[in-house]
């Protein structure tokens, strides 16, 4: 049986084109970039860092410089976050939004008991910021905004630009984590007016254990893990050259018609979903989304047993039921979009790659229908009578 | 395929036994809600004379080890007096599937807790409670600690969500701390007097909120 796999927003399949270019970086030239006065296996990888490097900045519209590679963006944003108050000593508070992923939720949360205060900015029922709340929550001694781009569940895009005409005018530091857009949404730091930008190459079919921090020139940050002075002294630790060389592999690999075929994908299992299986909901904004999440909560029906049944039929999916995930809570994205724990537990998130397609789509539907009919029919809970 | 659960519980997943509702069920109980992620509802006729399970069905809404267990106890339950039944345990109904994981005994236990509370309901209803105790405030705060909250997965009293129960001759109030409109209040409400008004010398149950 062929797996179908609709996690590409959990990990995706890596592409030959991306392990190819990493090989030489593995069993040829393997060294870490010594000075530049050192041995030549050394300065190569010395230039392949610096190319990879300039071909992920072009991206972004940012300069080589400002691109600092990271483990991943779990890094990147505590980097990003405890870097900047690293160095900001006087000031002590942060403004996050309610749906960040853990990775910053659990940051600030941990600064909350060092003694940083944290303001929460709530989001509208599609998952848009609340802007009122944001301007209101602005302090003199405010450090940094940290708002993602993309949502990891719900897809909802954030208007990044919006956000920064607002923060930047009060002179304080934006970050935002773009893991879930980058690539997939045209992306300018500059155009956006962006101080720290957060990205992976987990999410474009490169390797895993890479991501990186866009630093503008001239933000205050301090590294906060000790050690050498790689990526120009902001975070230490010898570098990872064939990681870095996937990355940037991955970056050239995505193009525009893939988004606009991701796109499609989307918009095909939203509308046979909505259409064909009664009692289902979008989670998420129904046009401003990333062009490769689908969310959508099947009422009646609890999401580990839907997922435990499309996995016996090869379908990999994800849901935000407190069921399947490991602390045993709800989603705290669908509860934060206003959803009750119901919602939350019947969601199911569907998140396209480059090797998908559309007969997949067809298949799960197919899946699906039968599914939803099973459980529903063991389900105490009905539809009430009209 | 390596998933956290035995192959017996993914039998009872895929193929659940004795699923449905009783009309006119002898006795009945709901366990959990949807709010709190699981919730067991079970149905049984019982045998005027034998006092044997003569039949019994389940519905659920939740995880895999949640509807495999409501699969096993109704199975183990069926032809079993009611004194028999009362004593299927969590475990007996978790050896009986191949084991469960530990973390999902919150879900699962819904269908043991479903199975007595269907039971007792019937007790209740043809006045057959043994030592008709007379009900009193440590009797309500253990039944209200099987009315889950639904923001936590946790029992009201243990969330701190009851601020006062009072008892004044057949009549119980609830006084929870929590505006009355919030948007669990009536989900809340309904669970607790269900739980509360098949108490043998209770009448009238209230709840009132704080605000």
């Amino acid at each position: 049986m062929d797996k179908i796999y609709f996690d590409n927003s959990s990990s995706t399949r890596m592409d030959e084109r991306v392990l190819a270019e990493m090989e030489p970086y593995l069993f040829d030239s393997y060294a870490t970039p010594t000075s530049d006065f050192g041995y030549s296996m050394g300065t190569d990888a010395k230039d392949a860092l610096r190319i990879s490097r300039e071909t992920i900045a072009k991206s972004i519209n940012a300069l080589t410089k400002e691109i600092v590679f990271t483990s991943g963006f779990t890094e990147s944003n505590n980097l990003a976050i405890k870097g900047i108050l690293k160095k900001l000593k006087n000031k002590k508070h942060i403004i996050i939004s309610t749906i960040e992923d853990f990775s910053i939720l659990n940051t600030v949360k941990m600064l909350e008991k060092d003694g940083y205060k944290v303001t929460y900015i709530g989001v509208d029922e599609y998952g848009l910021l609340n802007i009122n709340e944001l301007k209101n929550a602005l302090r003199d001694d405010t450090a940094i905004v940290s708002i993602q781009t993309a949502n990891q569940e719900i897809g909802t895009l954030q208007n990044i630009k919006e956000i920064a005409e607002i923060v930047k005018k009060k002179n304080i530091l934006l970050h935002t984590d773009a893991t879930h857009a980058f690539m997939r949404i045209p992306i300018n730091v500059k155009e956006w007016n962006l101080d720290l930008m957060t990205i992976d190459a987990y999410t474009i079919h490169g390797p895993r254990g890479i991501g990186a921090l866009y630093i503008k020139k001239g933000t205050p940050i301090k590294k906060i893990m000790d050690g050498g002075y790689q990526e120009f002294d902001k975070r230490a630790g010898p570098e990872n050259i064939p990681s870095a060389v996937g990355f940037a592999k991955a970056v050239k690999l995505v193009t525009k018609d893939e988004n606009i075929e991701l796109e499609k994908m989307r918009d095909y299992i939203i509308k046979r979903i909505i259409n064909e299986i009664p009692d289902t909901i979008i989670n998420g904004h129904p046009t401003k989304r990333i062009p490769h999440n689908a969310n959508i909560t099947f009422h009646y029906v609890e999401g580990e047993s839907i997922t435990l049944h499309l996995d016996m039929r090869g379908i990999a999916v994800s849901t935000g039921s407190a069921c399947f995930s490991k602390s045993l809570e709800a989603s705290h994205v669908i509860l934060g979009i206003g959803g009750d724990h119901e919602r939350a537990h019947g969601s199911v998130r569907f998140t396209f790659g480059r090797f998908n397609t559309k007969k997949e789509i067809d298949e799960t539907v197919l899946a699906l229908k039968e599914i939803i009919e099973i459980l529903r029919k063991i389900s105490p809970i009905k539809k009430a009578e009209a | 395929m390596s998933l956290p659960y035995s192959e017996k519980v993914i039998e009872h997943f895929k193929h659940p036994r004795n699923v449905g509702k009783i009309d006119n069920p002898d006795g009945k109980a709901i366990e959990g809600s949807a709010a709190c992620g699981d919730m067991v509802a079970v149905y049984i006729k019982v045998d005027k004379d034998s006092k044997r399970i003569e039949n019994i069905k389940f519905q659920s809404y939740g995880c895999a080890s949640n509807i495999a267990t409501g699969s096993i106890v109704t199975e183990l339950a069926k032809g079993k007096t009611i004194d028999e039944a009362k004593d299927i345990s969590w475990q007996q109904a978790a050896d009986e599937l191949g084991g469960l994981p530990p973390i999902k005994q919150h879900c699962s236990v819904l269908a043991v807790d479903g199975l007595r509370a269907a039971i007792n309901n019937y007790e209740e209803k043809n006045g057959l409670i043994k030592n008709k105790k007379a009900t009193t405030i440590e009797i309500i705060n253990k039944r209200l600690k099987h009315v889950m909250n639904p923001i936590t997965g946790l029992d009201v009293v243990k969330t701190n969500l009851i601020k006062k129960v009072e008892l004044i001759n057949k009549e119980i109030i609830v006084i929870m701390d929590i505006p009355s409109n919030h948007q669990f209040a009536n989900s809340l409400k309904e669970d607790i007097v269900e739980k509360l008004e098949a108490l043998w010398d209770i009448e009238r149950v209230k709840v009132e909120f704080t605000e």
